[in-house]
């Protein structure tokens, strides 16, 4: 078996176990209610959680997302309820600006040699500081349009919904999924994450594919703050602080190496549930502080980089020798 | 020509094998590849000096040359990596031009480094495809790439599954499946730079192999490497650089070992006259005891005794194992079988801070990756060793640091304006100094000194020299690495000679002198025993 499948099993097992337990303690989380709001109440994270799968298969990271999520929320408050622009529209300009955004920011990775971990904060105080700039409240946004996806969503049988955005999160894991293994970009992106050097001997077109992988990233921050105002209908500059380092637990925890070229989109998922079924847990207990799950995600966390890392350390002779030389 | 990809990209694969087989019957003896009068200068350096090279179709063509000699920066322009200042490079005989790896790979010419250049992450199949991988519905069609793929490996006799990740296989399968994508892709010349150095010789004899089988069909190979043996096993013809300049192209049949070695390093054989005439010093006591001291792909099991006050002279080939021998012995890389015995007791050195303990020394040949602290001043460079001897807690402060500096900046004569000013400012000449300064400061019993000479000035050379020659008279032990063989008799009161990897002759007396130097590292058979 793959090597880098064992991290993805372990996230699934440890997932399993996790909710099982939880549900002999509280029946009533195994419910269709509780497995659809896990879906919508995390949506967003999710979304920007695919977005930094890429990132950090190619070997990189991406710190603006929270931010480009809190500015793309006030931008589209803003242009809706101040501007008067219809949301889709909104929508559309957001993407737009974000995938420019995140084209510089690729841009000067590779042409200017900087790590994206330095790039990205910039990006992080440019995005974060700009959607203040904008304005210092949370703008409410109120459009039939916003009503209208309110309440598109499917009931299931037993009171749970699944709501829009949440089949927009599997929607876009879907497609993500299909991008990272099925397509040409895809296999770009784990080169870069395997050997740089290698990748562009090998004829990889290292500058495009960075490009479109931090462009990729901001695209589906900006979607994530997009999906964020429909959950919460309003945009805050402040929204969304810390998110990026949530989707990268998430990420790593679904069995991503943080040091790129081994990884699946679907581990993410896991991890994103996984996550949001601590937060789930922690609310049913009722007695717990909400920080327990801070602690919980820096246990998994922990275990995560332990555990690659004894499947990674006891890697193949072949690897070793060539580093050797 | 075949396109890049075409191969891959479509159509169910014929045997490239057969095809190249078919191209090399037509070109005759037209040059597939050929360099005509290529310059290229870094700085005010000339790396390559209007250089000639000539590939026929269905020859292994070996390279071969000393360290500087212009062998890869040839193959660079070559491969489209850099681009020369002067003459042309010309396939089939029409003028090419080579900006990037990819046009390389356009016109038919495929790379295999010595560092496998793969994903060590991805699949065989996907190393084999990567960027021509076949796709259905814009989507890679991964049933269709892992059965061309199983195709491709039957035929360089790989029995291994196309899913299983690269990594997971020894670095010799890893390095046919890399020339089996450039031979893919590329299809008409095949370099394959160094790409025995880490394999073993079962793995070589493979690799062997699989270039006759290419050879014969046609495909134009050159071959780089260290090991004049493999050279004599393989090659058809050899191409010999030194200080960027063509030396001599010629078919290895009218070659003997001992002229590729004269002409690659410059030595005039006849000439014998430099042997050492030196009262025979009596040897000290012993100090260290090598026995059976080896590193698995890196050197071969040696015995070596080391005595107080002298010096031992390693000479051979770059990539002979000389610098690996001197990495084991001072624990840099650790040593999977052997003993060391020092002064009477058996030690166990796996790490620098072993040796050092064991008042052991080493000038590494790469001073500035590996030897000086760029940004750090001299002073601190010099006192580094010692305070690492020390300890954390026995801290130097800034009066003693400079003391000790300036004892032995004055002893060695470097010329710095400062003992504050970063080493990186100085010459290669005043950083080997500083180097020797910060192990002279540790009061050390063994110095392994690798290629102290490289790069330096005259001036300067002559002082390490007589450096080496105090230090000796001092009561030092030295093993002294050098490629320059008239240097190594000067000073050597033993000369032991390395090739492949091997410890192949050890030299007393009257066999201190370049002939018989020469000979030993170009076939042991001929040496005189030791």
């Amino acid at each position: 078996m793959n090597r880098s499948l064992r991290p993805l099993l372990a996230t699934a097992v440890i997932f399993v176990l996790a909710y099982g337990l939880s549900v002999m303690q509280f029946p009533g989380l195994f419910s269709t209610r509780v497995l659809g709001n896990l879906l919508t109440d995390n949506a967003f994270l999710g979304i920007a959680a695919v977005g930094m799968t890429f990132v950090i298969l190619s070997g990189g990271i991406d710190l603006s997302v929270g931010a480009v999520i809190g500015f793309t929320g006030v931008l589209v408050a803003v242009l809706v309820s101040w501007a008067g622009f219809h949301p889709l529209v909104a929508f559309a300009i957001a993407i737009a600006v974000a995938a420019a955004f995140g084209a510089v920011m690729g841009l000067a990775i590779h042409y200017l040699q900087v790590p994206a971990f330095i790039v990205t904060l910039a990006g992080m105080f440019l995005a974060r500081g700009g959607a203040s700039v904008i304005t210092q409240d949370s703008v409410p946004i109120r459009h039939e349009f916003y009503d209208l996806i309110s309440d598109l969503m499917i009931r299931l049988p037993g009171g749970g919904r699944l709501s829009f955005i949440g089949l927009t999160m599997i929607a876009v894991f879907i497609v993500g999924a299909i991008i990272a293994h099925r397509t040409r970009f895809g296999s770009y992106v784990y080169a870069l994450g395997g050997n740089a050097v290698s990748a562009s001997l090998m004829g990889v077109p290292v500058a495009r594919t960075t490009v479109a992988i931090y462009m990729l990233s901001s695209v589906l921050a900006s979607l994530s703050g997009i999906v964020f105002s429909l959950y919460t209908s309003a945009g805050y500059p402040l929204a969304a602080v810390g998110v990026e380092l949530d989707a990268i637990s998430a990420v790593v925890i679904g069995g991503t190496l943080l040091t790129g070229g081994y990884g699946f989109v679907l581990g993410t998922f896991i991890g994103v549930m996984l996550l949001g079924l601590v937060q789930t847990y922690i609310i049913f207990d009722g007695t717990l502080s909400s920080w327990w799950t801070k602690i919980v995600i820096g246990v998994l966390l922990f275990l995560f980089i332990v555990l690659q890392r004894l499947i990674f350390a006891a890697s193949a002779p072949g690897e070793k020798a060539a580093k050797k030389a | 020509m075949v396109p890049a990809g075409s191969t891959l990209a479509g159509t169910p694969i014929e045997s490239a094998l057969r095809r190249h087989g078919q191209e090399g019957r037509l070109d005759g003896d037209r040059l597939a590849l050929e360099a005509r009068g290529i310059t290229k200068v870094f700085g005010n350096h000339v790396a390559l000096d209007a250089v000639d090279f000539g590939l026929r179709a269905g020859e292994v063509h070996a390279l071969l040359g000393e360290n500087g000699a212009g062998k890869s920066t040839l193959i660079k322009i070559l491969t489209g990596a850099y681009q020369p200042d002067g003459g042309m490079v010309l396939a089939d005989g029409v003028p090419i031009s080579l900006e990037s790896p990819q046009q390389a790979q356009a016109h038919g010419i495929g790379t295999v480094y010595q560092e496998v250049n793969l994903l060590p992450n991805r699949s065989v199949a996907e190393n084999l495809f990567l960027g021509h991988q076949p796709t259905r519905f814009g989507l890679i069609d991964r049933r269709r790439m892992e059965r061309d793929s199983r195709a491709i490996l039957a035929r360089y006799g790989l029995g291994i599954d196309p899913s299983s990740e690269l990594g997971a296989h020894s670095v010799a399968v890893q390095q046919i499946v890399a020339i089996a994508r450039a031979v893919e892709l590329s299809g008409k010349v095949l370099i394959l730079d160094e790409p025995t150095a880490s394999l073993d010789r079962n793995e070589v004899e493979r690799l062997f192999e699989i270039i006759a089988g290419l050879k014969s069909s046609g495909l134009a190979i050159v071959f780089i490497t260290h090991f004049l043996d493999q050279v004599f096993a393989i090659a058809d013809r050899a191409t010999i650089l030194r200080n960027g300049r063509l030396i001599e192209t010629r078919a290895l049949d009218d070659l003997t070992r001992t002229d590729v070695v004269r002409l690659m390093l410059g030595k005039d054989v006849a000439f014998s006259g430099a042997t050492k005439l030196e009262e025979s010093r009596p040897l000290g006591e012993v100090l260290a005891e090598f026995r059976g001291y080896g590193r698995k792909r890196s050197v071969h099991p040696f015995d070596l005794t080391v005595h107080k006050g002298e010096v031992i002279g390693v000479a051979g080939l770059l990539g002979s194992g000389r610098t690996e021998m001197a990495r084991i012995m001072f624990g840099a890389d650790v040593a999977d079988e052997g003993t060391v015995t020092v002064a009477g007791a058996a030690v166990a050195i796996t790490r620098p801070t072993d040796a050092i303990a064991r008042g052991f020394g080493f000038c590494p040949e790469d001073r500035k990756a590996e030897g000086i602290f760029g940004e750090l001043s001299v002073r601190e460079n010099i006192v580094i060793a010692l305070q690492g001897k020390l300890g954390w807690f026995s801290a130097l402060n800034r009066d003693e640091q400079l003391e000790i500096a300036g004892k032995f900046g004055e002893a060695m004569d470097i010329r710095a304006a400062s003992l504050d000013m970063p080493v990186k400012l100085l010459s290669g000449g005043n950083q080997q100094k500083v180097i020797l300064s910060r192990w002279l400061a540790t009061d050390p019993a063994f110095l392994i000194l690798d290629e102290p000479t490289r790069g330096i000035d005259v001036g300067a050379h002559a002082e390490i020299v007589r450096t080496i020659n105090r230090l000796r008279d001092e009561g030092l032990a030295l093993v002294v690495i050098s490629s320059e063989i008239d240097e190594v008799v000067a000073y050597s009161s033993r000369i032991v000679v390395m090739r492949d990897r091997e410890l192949v002759a050890e030299l007393n007396g009257e066999n201190i002198n370049p002939g018989v130097i020469v000979q030993a590292i170009a076939n042991h058979r001929e040496a005189s025993p030791a």
